[in-house]
């Protein structure tokens, strides 16, 4: 069933073209009056010190580690809970295992604080 | 054959444009809403033909205005991620509606036309999919903008939406175990069985404790009040597209006003029964007013349902204050996450007891 794909095909061409469209109408449209004081950063009207290529929590960074440990373990629940009535108590013991091992990681991280923002 | 493929690209020529066209109108129903709510008129004015039409062609004339605004775009910005992060963003909120029922399998003159643009059989998992790569449009935008409030903007912006997608990916397990399908128009389709020959059988009534994570989850992965925190004017002035102007702005805009719809047509689908009027199923539609009148009154009721939960969005906030970064983020991985596991739990053992 190839057919199923070709209406994703059109509206994935479709979409990019509008919003391409989008983006360059305004720019032939629109008037340019540009000076320094309009190109610079946004401050709130204060000149800007330094720009924005500065160091960050690495909070973030933290999350970003746990959402991809954890966003995996969710793929891996789709086609099981498709299948959950095929597989049955057979079914929810094994997933219900592998799920403990991730709890277990959750918990770990819980009370290594990563989860704590100040 | 060609009369099909024909009908094909009309439909996916028309969704991204139908949901386009809802954005004016829920600006319009949130201006408006935000007008009652708070006791003051709201926009009322922009005449056509000497009557004001209650304000409503007032997010038109915004569009026009901003399509005619000048087009700053900063001096020290990266500007290839600038510009491709607004394209980025619109193109996942047209998209994401494709696989979304607006009504049954439509049967006239020997053709079968499902009613939505493509019936995949990933369904649910396209509509995640999709909803993850909004996340690069957010955080291109907040980090090429090389502005300090952006950069803020952008970075709390994605942590937010990749907790929450986590806790939204495991709040609809139950749902995939209650209908064994990532086919959405065979999840609308099972939910007009009746429950105990009177109750339909709603995602809601099968699933309550899904609902409601998903719902959250919902409102915090399109930044809507009360987890509007990328956003939060009073703090980092606009978040991840303060250094946008003119129609690149109002891309950002109409994105978040497409994810709601977007957000708004998944909790209908999953939940509510999707296209199904209660009490009335397509075989006894189709026999009393034939097929024609039948697709039209499921859309309608599709439409009526999507239109309830984007005034809901509104209704919300305007009701509940904004939350703190720590009080999210905790919401998110400590509240939402067990809970959603313990959901996943309680929903096979009872699947295993009924059999």
């Amino acid at each position: 069933m190839i057919n199923q794909y070709i209406p994703l095909l059109i509206i994935f061409i479709f979409s990019a073209g509008l919003a391409l469209f989008f983006i360059v109408f305004s720019h032939i449209m629109g008037p340019r009056r540009e000076t320094p004081e309009k190109l610079m950063t946004y401050e709130c009207g204060i000149d800007p010190i330094g720009d924005a290529r500065l160091r960050f929590s690495i909070k973030f960074f933290i999350i970003a580690i746990i959402f991809l440990v954890f966003d995996i373990e969710v793929i891996f629940l789709y086609p099981w809970a498709v299948l959950f009535r095929k597989l049955g108590l057979f079914g929810l013991i094994e997933m219900g295992i592998f799920l403990v091992i991730l709890i277990i990681g959750l918990f770990y991280v819980w009370k290594r604080g990563a989860l704590e923002w100040e | 054959m060609v009369l099909e493929y024909i009908i094909m690209i009309v439909k996916a020529l028309v969704a991204p444009i139908a949901v386009v066209c809802c954005v004016p109108i829920e600006v319009w129903l949130e201006r408006r809403g935000s007008g009652f709510i708070q006791d003051r008129p709201g926009p009322n004015r922009i005449p056509i033909f000497g009557r004001r039409n209650a304000g409503l062609i007032q997010p038109v004339a915004d569009v026009v205005k901003l399509f005619l605004k000048e087009d700053i775009i900063p001096a020290n910005v990266n500007r290839t991620l600038f510009l491709l992060a607004p394209f980025l963003v619109v193109f996942v909120a047209f998209t994401t509606f494709a696989v979304i029922p607006y009504g049954d399998v439509l049967e006239i003159g020997g053709m079968t036309i499902p009613l939505q643009v493509a019936d995949v059989n990933f369904g649910l998992l396209y509509i995640f999919a999709l909803a993850s790569f909004s996340v690069y449009g957010v955080l291109l935008a907040g980090w090429s903008s090389n502005n300090k409030y952006s950069l803020m903007g952008g970075l709390r912006c994605s942590a937010q939406m990749i907790s929450y997608e986590i806790a939204m990916g495991l709040s609809v397990i139950g749902i995939l175990m209650v209908f064994e399908t990532l086919r959405l128009n065979e999840i609308a389709r099972a939910q007009g069985n009746l429950l105990f020959g009177f109750l339909p059988a709603w995602g809601v009534v099968l699933q309550p404790l899904g609902f409601i994570l998903f719902l959250v989850a919902a409102f915090a992965e399109t930044n809507r009040t009360p987890f509007d925190l990328p956003e939060a004017d009073s703090e980092i002035v606009a978040g991840y597209h303060l250094e946008y102007s003119s129609i690149k702005f109002a891309m950002f805009f109409m994105a978040e006003y497409m994810a709601m719809v977007v957000a708004s047509g998944v909790i209908v689908t999953l939940f509510f029964g999707g296209w199904q009027i209660p009490w009335l199923p397509t075989a006894t539609l189709v026999a009393a007013v034939g097929p024609i009148v039948t697709a039209l009154l499921q859309i309608a009721a599709f439409a009526a349902k999507l239109f309830f939960f984007l005034w809901f969005f509104v209704w919300v906030r305007w009701t509940v204050p904004r939350f703190r970064y720590d009080q999210l983020m905790g919401l998110g991985w400590k509240v939402m996450l067990p809970l959603a596991l313990l959901n996943i739990f309680v929903t096979g053992i009872i699947l295993l007891l009924i059999g």
